[in-house]
């Protein structure tokens, strides 16, 4: 790895674990760097909601703490 | 709904030179109808499969789901919802395994996210052993819920005034415990779970504790307008066998609480006139 692409990377945690993202990225593109289709999922960003709509807007920042959830079974 | 009549039991009258008369039972919840009295789980099916398969062969409309962390070392593993599809059946998403009201309102926030439903169940437990509602968390995040504009249902205590009081704190519908969470003990506690139906101005479902298809029916006779459960059918040993059987108990309890059941006696009654004995 360059030494430009180490100062673009940032590094959040998401559902427990650290993870690398790169700077200036959406929700949007992190969830999609992780392989995830934002229609079947909900984020939570620093304990609030970020809503669906919002996901391509709200940018990932340095230490931010993501939740990302979905449905199973369950009684 | 799409779905609306497919588990309706019709309630036909009939009457010697009077026209047939039809009306479905159907039973409302925060203004959606549905036909189908039984709610079913999701949780400890050996496959999605299974589980869909039950879902089927129950008849319900509705079934309970979990929100839940999404694997992010294997985005792509199959979902439930691509095997259970949110578009026909009705998700109900539950708090099962928060402890404390703001756990619980934290999970809901995030359904109402994920699938854009305001009908949410709220379960907030006193403790692992028992999994008893915790009935001063249960009411705090009823209270949240309903300022946020969610229309919780919540299992509850089989208690009265416990009752009362949720529904007074905005809940649009009571889920009193039959018997503990996944115990398959039947319903233990016939006659407060009669006081709540009496007492409420809102649907009461008996959640948990049903084990077999007479504790379903007993729920229903006893004027319940539904019963929620999972683990009866999903540890059943032919899980589809055992939802289709559920439905029927269901729809039979239902019809013998319309019907109105006989008086009991102590002694005999004989069916056969006493009058032309040889």
């Amino acid at each position: 790895m360059t030494e430009a692409a180490q100062e673009a990377t940032i590094c959040v945690t998401v559902n427990g674990e650290p993870r690398p993202v790169r700077g200036g990225s959406s929700v949007a593109a992190m969830l999609e760097a992780i392989g995830l289709d934002p229609r079947k999922v909900a984020v939570e960003r620093n304990l609030e909601v970020v809503p669906r709509s919002t996901l391509g807007e709200v940018g990932v920042n340095d230490g931010d703490r993501f939740e990302i959830v979905h449905f199973v079974g369950g009684g | 709904m799409a779905t609306a009549s497919r588990s309706c039991i019709s309630l036909e009258v009939v009457e010697v030179n009077a026209p047939q008369s039809v009306a479905a039972d159907t039973w409302t919840v925060a203004g959606r109808t549905f036909c189908s009295r039984l709610i079913v789980g999701t949780g400890k099916y050996k496959s999605f499969e299974e589980n869909a398969a039950a879902v089927e062969a129950s008849g319900a409309e509705i079934v309970t789901v979990a929100v839940r962390r999404v694997n992010i070392a294997d985005p792509t593993q199959p979902m439930l919802t691509d095997f259970i599809d949110p578009k026909t059946i009705t998700y109900l998403p539950n708090t099962a395994g928060c402890f404390t009201a703001d756990e619980a309102v934290r999970t809901l926030r995030l359904a109402r996210e994920a699938g854009g439903w305001k009908l949410v169940k709220l379960e907030v437990l006193g403790e692992a052993k028992t999994l008893y509602p915790d009935m001063r968390e249960t009411l705090k995040a009823t209270e949240t819920l309903v300022s946020e504009g969610f229309e919780p249902m919540v299992y509850c205590v089989d208690d009265p005034i416990a009752a009362r009081q949720l529904e007074e704190a905005g809940a649009v519908a009571i889920m009193p415990l039959g018997a503990p969470i996944g115990s398959g003990l039947g319903i233990q506690n016939r006659v407060t779970i009669r006081l709540i139906v009496e007492g409420a101005n809102v649907p009461v479902l008996v959640d948990a504790g049903v084990g077999t298809a007479s504790d379903a029916a007993v729920a229903m006779e006893l004027g319940c307008d539904g019963v929620l459960m999972n683990t009866a059918i999903a540890e059943a040993k032919d899980p589809v066998m055992m939802a289709r059987a559920m439905k029927s108990a269901v729809e039979a309890g239902r019809l013998a609480y319309l019907a109105g059941r006989m008086g009991k006696r102590r002694y005999a009654d004989p069916s056969s006139p006493l009058a032309g004995l040889i």
